[in-house]
């Protein structure tokens, strides 16, 4: 529309492109509960250095970066040490740009003990999108992880029957990947002509 | 080459001979089935039947009377809300999640506005009117959908007056969104920074008005269910879940409440400012259907209790804003009535259009390109009538959602449905979904 092309933007006002940052480890201390998480996971977790890439506190926020060798490992410490009963789930999110770790997947845990939130987050490339199951540890992880399969394509090593959840079980492709296109028709009405949300332009 | 035939009473395949039932003659069908050595009956349940509560596919392995195994199958109602709000802005995200959990629209949009305000970094800034609007609204949201919980869940179990009587208490409580957002439901009315429009004249009254009245008629549905010896022998002990079931499979709301424990976000991470409002947190100590049938009965009370204080801080809020201050995130124009309905306010129309050109490239482009959010990510839980729900939101510093994600409670609880009714009757699987209360838009988004 508007024959933009690019950002789309024609204006100068929205300035220019941004992609998802990808930011740094947070320093010590890193304020409210988080020093004691860090801290006990360490204790209770010889490995915590090698398995933990990254810690990382934003908007009040605690994020652990985990490798995926590690992941269950590290997610049955937190259940049984530091008393993270419940897994609300995974979230997969797609970073087309981000070389060799494309697919990310989140799990935010809360401990119902303690009353606290922290989240782990695992990347792994577009080519070998595997991520070990952590249903053995919160079996409530069953179906999040079938949609995450789903929608992202992240295949989930032992998870007990990942098919999918959501789309038709013939379905091709993985919708929410940012290379899956929307689709849409353009719509007419009294003469004007609306895009697709797709092919508008775009703001950024 | 076979034709295949839908109507066919019945076809052989692989797994064994498939019967349709559609009605019809019921003896003809037992007496045949009755005929084969097989013990073992798969049943197919949905996704188009009147008591799976929407649109949900069970599929009963039976032996007899009893389930040996009993999955769910989801997905017929499956819209891509999620990838869509990849495409609009932030504001007109609302729009989108107000659609997912349709009998908790307020919830959606205020978990989905929670978290865009979280990454703004303007929690602080949203006027405090704002927020006890949002908390009296929720709560009349949770009457509402409570209602539907408790109307469908009698209906579905074969009581038809109890469905009567919440219906009723809904209609109260739409007819009140009605006059304070235009729309009985998917109102889009609480936006990032805030909410759309301040409460219409008078609504405070009339909402005082329902309050009282609600209480009386709530006195209906308890008179006809609490301690009826029917509704307890279809209920109690059906759709066992103790606390290690809950927490293993992450079930919150009503069916982690009916094992004790007083787990609620409203009072361990207050939002929206519910640390200052008077409610108790209901428990029943079951883990059974009767449990949560109560809580959710007694839940009704103390959301009485909440919009009563909410509105004591309105009357003494009269006047004060309801949209954060900030001139690049609040929606440039206060909507007012005119001829022609709901829309811009005149006197707004007339600055930008006849003095200030300013003023209308500011309202221009924030309508079409919408806001900048700074790049990051956050995870913000509110309690829905069902439990945790949970929007996970990522910026990558644009005018749109880079990913939307809600972690919704009907979603994760269905999960339950197995636990809950293998080794039981298949007459109480309807009584064990009932009680979870999965909402399908919310399901499947």
């Amino acid at each position: 529309m508007f024959g933009a092309r690019g950002t789309g933007d024609t204006s100068g006002y929205g300035g220019l492109v941004r992609t998802a940052a990808a930011t740094g480890s947070s320093e010590r201390p890193f304020g409210s509960y988080f020093d004691e998480v860090a801290d006990d996971l360490e204790r209770a977790y010889p490995l915590f250095s090698e398995a933990i890439e990254r810690v990382v506190v934003d908007r009040g926020e605690l994020t652990l970066h985990v490798k995926r060798e590690k992941l269950v490992e590290v997610s049955k410490i937190l259940r049984d040490s530091l008393k993270f009963e419940m897994c609300m789930g995974v979230s997969g999110v797609h970073y087309p740009t981000d070389a060799g770790r494309e697919l990310h997947a989140l799990y935010p845990l809360l401990s119902l003990t303690h009353n606290r939130r922290i989240r782990l987050e695992v990347s792994v490339p577009d080519v070998d999108p595997h991520i070990p199951s952590v249903v053995e540890v919160w079996a409530g992880n069953n179906w999040h992880e079938r949609e995450t399969f789903d929608m992202f394509g992240i295949i989930f090593d032992g998870h007990p029957g990942l098919t999918r959840i959501l789309m038709p079980d013939d379905w091709q492709g993985h919708p929410q990947r940012k290379d899956y296109a929307l689709g849409g028709i353009p719509v007419e009405y009294k003469g004007a002509t609306t895009p697709p949300p797709n092919e508008r332009r775009s703001y950024k | 080459m076979r034709t295949f035939d839908p109507y066919a009473p019945s076809r052989d395949t692989t797994e064994g001979t498939v019967y349709s039932v559609t009605g019809g003659d019921w003896d003809s069908l037992v007496q045949e089935i009755g005929s084969t050595k097989e013990e073992r009956v798969v049943v197919n349940m949905g996704p188009q039947h009147p008591s799976t509560h929407g649109v949900l596919r069970l599929v009963l392995e039976l032996e007899g009377e009893t389930v040996t195994e009993a999955r769910a199958g989801i997905g017929y109602l499956h819209t891509g809300i999620e990838k869509n709000m990849e495409y609009r802005s932030w504001t007109q995200g609302t729009t989108f999640v107000t659609r997912m959990d349709y009998l908790a629209p307020l919830f959606n949009e205020t978990a989905y506005c929670l978290a865009v305000e979280k990454l703004l970094g303007i929690t602080q800034d949203v006027p405090e009117r704002a927020s006890v609007i949002r908390v009296m609204m929720m709560e009349l949201n949770r009457i509402s959908s409570h209602m539907v919980a408790l109307g469908t869940g009698a209906l579905e179990l074969g009581a038809i007056s109890p469905m009567f009587f919440a219906f009723r208490e809904r209609e109260t409580v739409l007819d009140i969104f009605e006059m304070i957002s235009g729309l009985r439901m998917n109102m889009a009315y609480v936006r990032p920074g805030g909410v759309a429009q301040d409460l219409p004249m008078g609504a405070i009254a009339k909402i005082r008005d329902a309050v009282a009245l609600m209480r009386k008629n709530f006195k209906d549905n308890t008179t006809l269910l609490v301690g009826n010896s029917i509704w307890m022998k279809r209920t109690q002990g059906i759709g066992y879940l103790d606390l290690a079931g809950c927490t293993t499979l992450g079930i919150t709301g009503p069916v982690l409440r009916s094992t004790g424990l007083p787990w609620d976000l409203r009072k361990m991470q207050p939002y929206c400012g519910y640390e200052d409002y008077n409610f108790d947190v209901i428990t029943a100590d079951t883990c059974d259907v009767y449990g949560r049938f109560l809580i959710r009965m007694n839940e009704l009370e103390q959301s009485l209790r909440i919009i009563e204080q909410a509105l004591d801080k309105l009357e003494k809020l009269e006047g004060a804003p309801v949209m954060v201050a900030d001139k690049k995130i609040a929606w440039p124009a206060q909507l007012a009535m005119g001829g022609d309905g709901m829309g811009n306010s005149l006197n707004h129309i007339r600055d930008i259009m006849g003095t200030s050109m300013e003023s209308l490239i500011h309202h221009f482009k924030l309508v079409t390109e919408g806001f900048h959010v700074p790049a990051g990510q956050v995870y913000v839980a509110i309690e829905s009538p069902r439990g945790e729900l949970g929007a996970h939101v990522v910026s990558d510093g644009g005018t749109k959602p880079y990913r939307m994600h809600f972690r919704e409670p009907s979603f994760n609880n269905l999960q339950a449905t197995s636990a809950m009714s293998e080794g039981g009757m298949v007459a109480d699987i309807i009584g064990a979904v009932a009680s979870i209360d999965p909402v399908m838009g919310g399901v499947d988004r």
